[in-house]
Formats: C-alpha cells, sequence, structure tokens
C-alpha cells in the first residue's frame, strides 16, 4: 500500500495540469512557427530606422 | 475542506474542474463547426496564404467560437439546468462554477482577437470580436429570451467564421464571403426548428420563446418551409458565382432537392401526424440538415482546389 493514497481529486488536478502544458507548450509552438512564417516572408522589412551623423 | 465535500464524487469544489470540463465550456460539437466553415472561407479565398498563418487563424477562430460558447453557458445556466439537452453542461452539473466560466470566456475571447490580429489582419480581428459581441451579447443576453425569431438572430453569429477566414486570408470583405455567411445564416432557421419540432417540451420549461411556443407547431412548419426556399435559391445561385463552378452546382442541385422535399413534407404534415411515426420526417430533415451544410461547403473547397489546379469554375 502506497504512502498516500490516491483521490479522485488528484487525479482530476494532474489531469488539468498536464493538459494545461500541453496547451501551452504548443501555443509556444505555434508563436514560433508564426515568426518563422512572418521573418521568411518575402515582404517582410525591419522598421526604417533614422541614420545618427557619422554613422 | 470537509471530508464530506472531498469524498463526493458529483459536485466539483470551485477550482477544481478537470481539463475535460473547460473544454466542453467551448461547446466542441459547435466548434468543429467553426472549424470547417473557417476553413473553407480561408482556403476558397484567391490569397495563398502560409500553412502556420493558416493553422494559427484557424485556431484563434476557433478559440474565439470557443469562448463565446463557455460566456453563453455562463449565461445560460439557469436555463441549461431545466432542458434535457443541455441538463449535463458542466455549470447545471457543479463540475464549473459559474464564475470560472465566465473569466474563462472572457479571456479566451480576449486572448483569441489579440492573436488573430497579430497572426493576421485587423478586419478578421474585428470581425471576430463583431461576432462574439453578437452571440453573447445581442443573441444570449439580449434578444434570445424575448424574441421568437432568436434562432434567426443566433444563426447570424454562426455564420460568420467564413467570413472571417476569407477576411484572415484576403483582408477584405467581398461578395463570396457574404455568399458563404448566407448560406449558414439561411440554413440556420431551418435546421433548429426541425430539431425544435421534435424536441418538444424542452423550450417550453425552460420559458425560451421558441417559435413552436410562441406561434404554434404550424405556423413553424410554414416558417421552414418559406426559410428553405429562400435558402435553396441562393444555395443554387451561389454555383454561378466566384465561389461556384460543376461541381458546386451537381451538389446544390441534389442536397436542395433534397431538403425541400423534407421541407415540403414538414409542411404537409400536422402534429398527429406527426406524433403517430414519432417525427420520422422532422428527424430525417433535421439529420439532412446536418449533410447539407457539409456537402455545400465541402464543394466550395473543391471548387478552390480546382481553381488552384487551373481548372477553374466555369471558364
Amino acid at each position: 500500500m502506497s504512502f498516500r493514497e490516491e483521490h479522485e481529486l488528484h487525479k482530476r488536478r494532474f489531469g488539468r495540469n498536464l493538459g494545461l502544458g500541453l496547451v501551452l507548450a504548443g501555443f509556444v509552438v505555434l508563436v514560433f512557427g508564426l515568426t518563422i512564417a512572418k521573418v521568411a516572408n518575402e515582404n517582410f522589412a525591419l522598421p526604417q530606422t533614422t541614420q545618427q551623423k557619422g554613422d | 475542506m470537509s471530508d464530506a465535500s472531498l469524498n463526493s464524487a458529483s459536485t466539483t469544489q470551485p477550482g477544481e474542474a478537470g481539463f475535460g470540463d473547460f473544454f466542453a465550456l467551448l461547446k466542441p460539437r459547435v466548434m468543429t463547426l467553426v472549424v470547417f466553415t473557417a476553413l473553407v472561407g480561408l482556403l476558397a479565398a484567391p490569397v495563398a496564404v502560409h500553412p502556420v498563418v493558416g493553422l494559427a487563424a484557424i485556431l484563434f477562430i476557433a478559440v474565439g467560437g470557443g469562448a463565446s460558447g463557455a460566456l453563453n453557458m455562463w449565461w445560460e445556466s439557469d436555463i441549461d439546468a431545466i432542458m434535457k439537452r443541455t441538463a449535463g453542461r458542466p455549470i447545471p452539473t457543479g463540475k464549473v462554477a459559474r464564475d470560472e466560466a465566465f473569466a474563462f470566456g472572457v479571456t479566451l475571447a480576449v486572448f483569441s482577437v489579440v492573436m488573430l490580429w497579430l497572426a493576421t489582419n485587423a478586419l478578421a480581428a474585428g470581425l471576430l470580436a463583431f461576432t462574439i459581441f453578437f452571440y453573447v451579447v445581442i443573441y444570449t443576453i439580449g434578444l434570445k429570451r424575448w424574441t421568437p425569431q432568436n434562432i434567426v438572430i443566433g444563426g447570424a453569429a454562426g455564420a460568420f467564421p467564413p467570413m472571417i477566414g476569407w477576411a484572415a486570408a484576403t483582408g477584405t470583405i467581398s461578395i463570396e464571403s457574404v455568399l458563404m455567411f448566407a448560406l449558414i445564416f439561411l440554413w440556420t432557421p431551418p435546421h433548429f426548428w426541425a430539431l425544435a419540432l421534435f424536441m418538444r417540451g424542452d423550450y417550453d420549461k425552460a420559458g425560451v420563446p421558441m417559435l413552436t411556443v410562441t406561434h404554434g407547431r404550424r405556423a413553424t412548419r410554414v416558417h421552414i418551409l418559406a426559410y428553405t426556399v429562400i435558402l435553396s435559391v441562393m444555395a443554387v445561385g451561389a454555383a454561378f458565382t466566384q465561389i461556384g463552378g460543376p461541381v458546386y452546382l451537381a451538389v446544390a442541385l441534389v442536397f436542395n432537392a433534397l431538403f425541400l422535399r423534407d421541407a415540403l413534407a414538414i409542411w404537409r404534415r400536422d402534429e398527429g401526424q406527426a406524433e403517430a411515426d414519432d417525427y420520422r420526417v422532422e428527424k430525417r430533415a433535421f439529420r439532412l440538415s446536418l449533410w447539407y451544410l457539409f456537402a455545400h461547403f465541402t464543394a466550395i473547397l473543391c471548387e478552390a482546389a480546382l481553381r488552384g489546379l487551373g481548372m477553374a469554375g466555369w471558364t
């Protein structure tokens, strides 16, 4: 017998935490993919910056 | 936490709902329709979209649709508890607290709109924001419990996803996206009124002024036929626009003929006949209506794919 019996509540919490973790990981991957897609776009241009004298 | 609450499996303490309970708040079945129609809107657009941007757009539109569902359940938890069809939802069963559902819905709504804006453009994000506002504030909170035309108004909210998909790709609203909107908008009333005819009793108990309750079942049958006729004209006519073509026309002719046949049968019947065969025709029309929408949007997708291969619509 284990030291602490697992309650149904703990299983539910674990399931929720795992689900949320996977959703967040997926979101990170999606934002990374979006960034790559946008930067790789041929129309992509960095914002114009003002050149300083002497540069 | 008391032992009694800890041992209770049927009710959940606030903050203890499972992942699946929150997912159920998003109305996953409605979300499949949102995803599918938005995807068709996005792919039917004459602009190539990067696959990752397209995937992100569909995902955020789906999350926005889910947020509307969660906010709808937050507001309607009182009548959901009364109706057989909705009594098993997370709030009436005590799995998710009302406040949690509200916070969840608002957070996802804001998140989805901002992310869709960043991923695509302001018009698509604005349309998504308007759709959520329209469904939650105008339909759910405002008009659903006040007018028997609630289904027509709710149908407008459900009709926006292909328009948002199209806007995500093109950054514009055009006649094609308005046609896709019209297809769902006109399809919704006969679809839901057929359901209301054979799910009798549920809406009466909840006090929702469904057409079946306020104007009677005869008037509902007339309305189903009228909307189906208008829908058929529009759906077949769309075959001769930019989103249509021979494949779409063939599909539209078959499914509109079938839907009109069922709508006519519903109109001809009275309650005695319907009760005698346990609403066989009404149930058949409801099932057909699901295939009807799926078939039309699949045909639009086929036409878009054929155009992509250089086999354009009617030319």
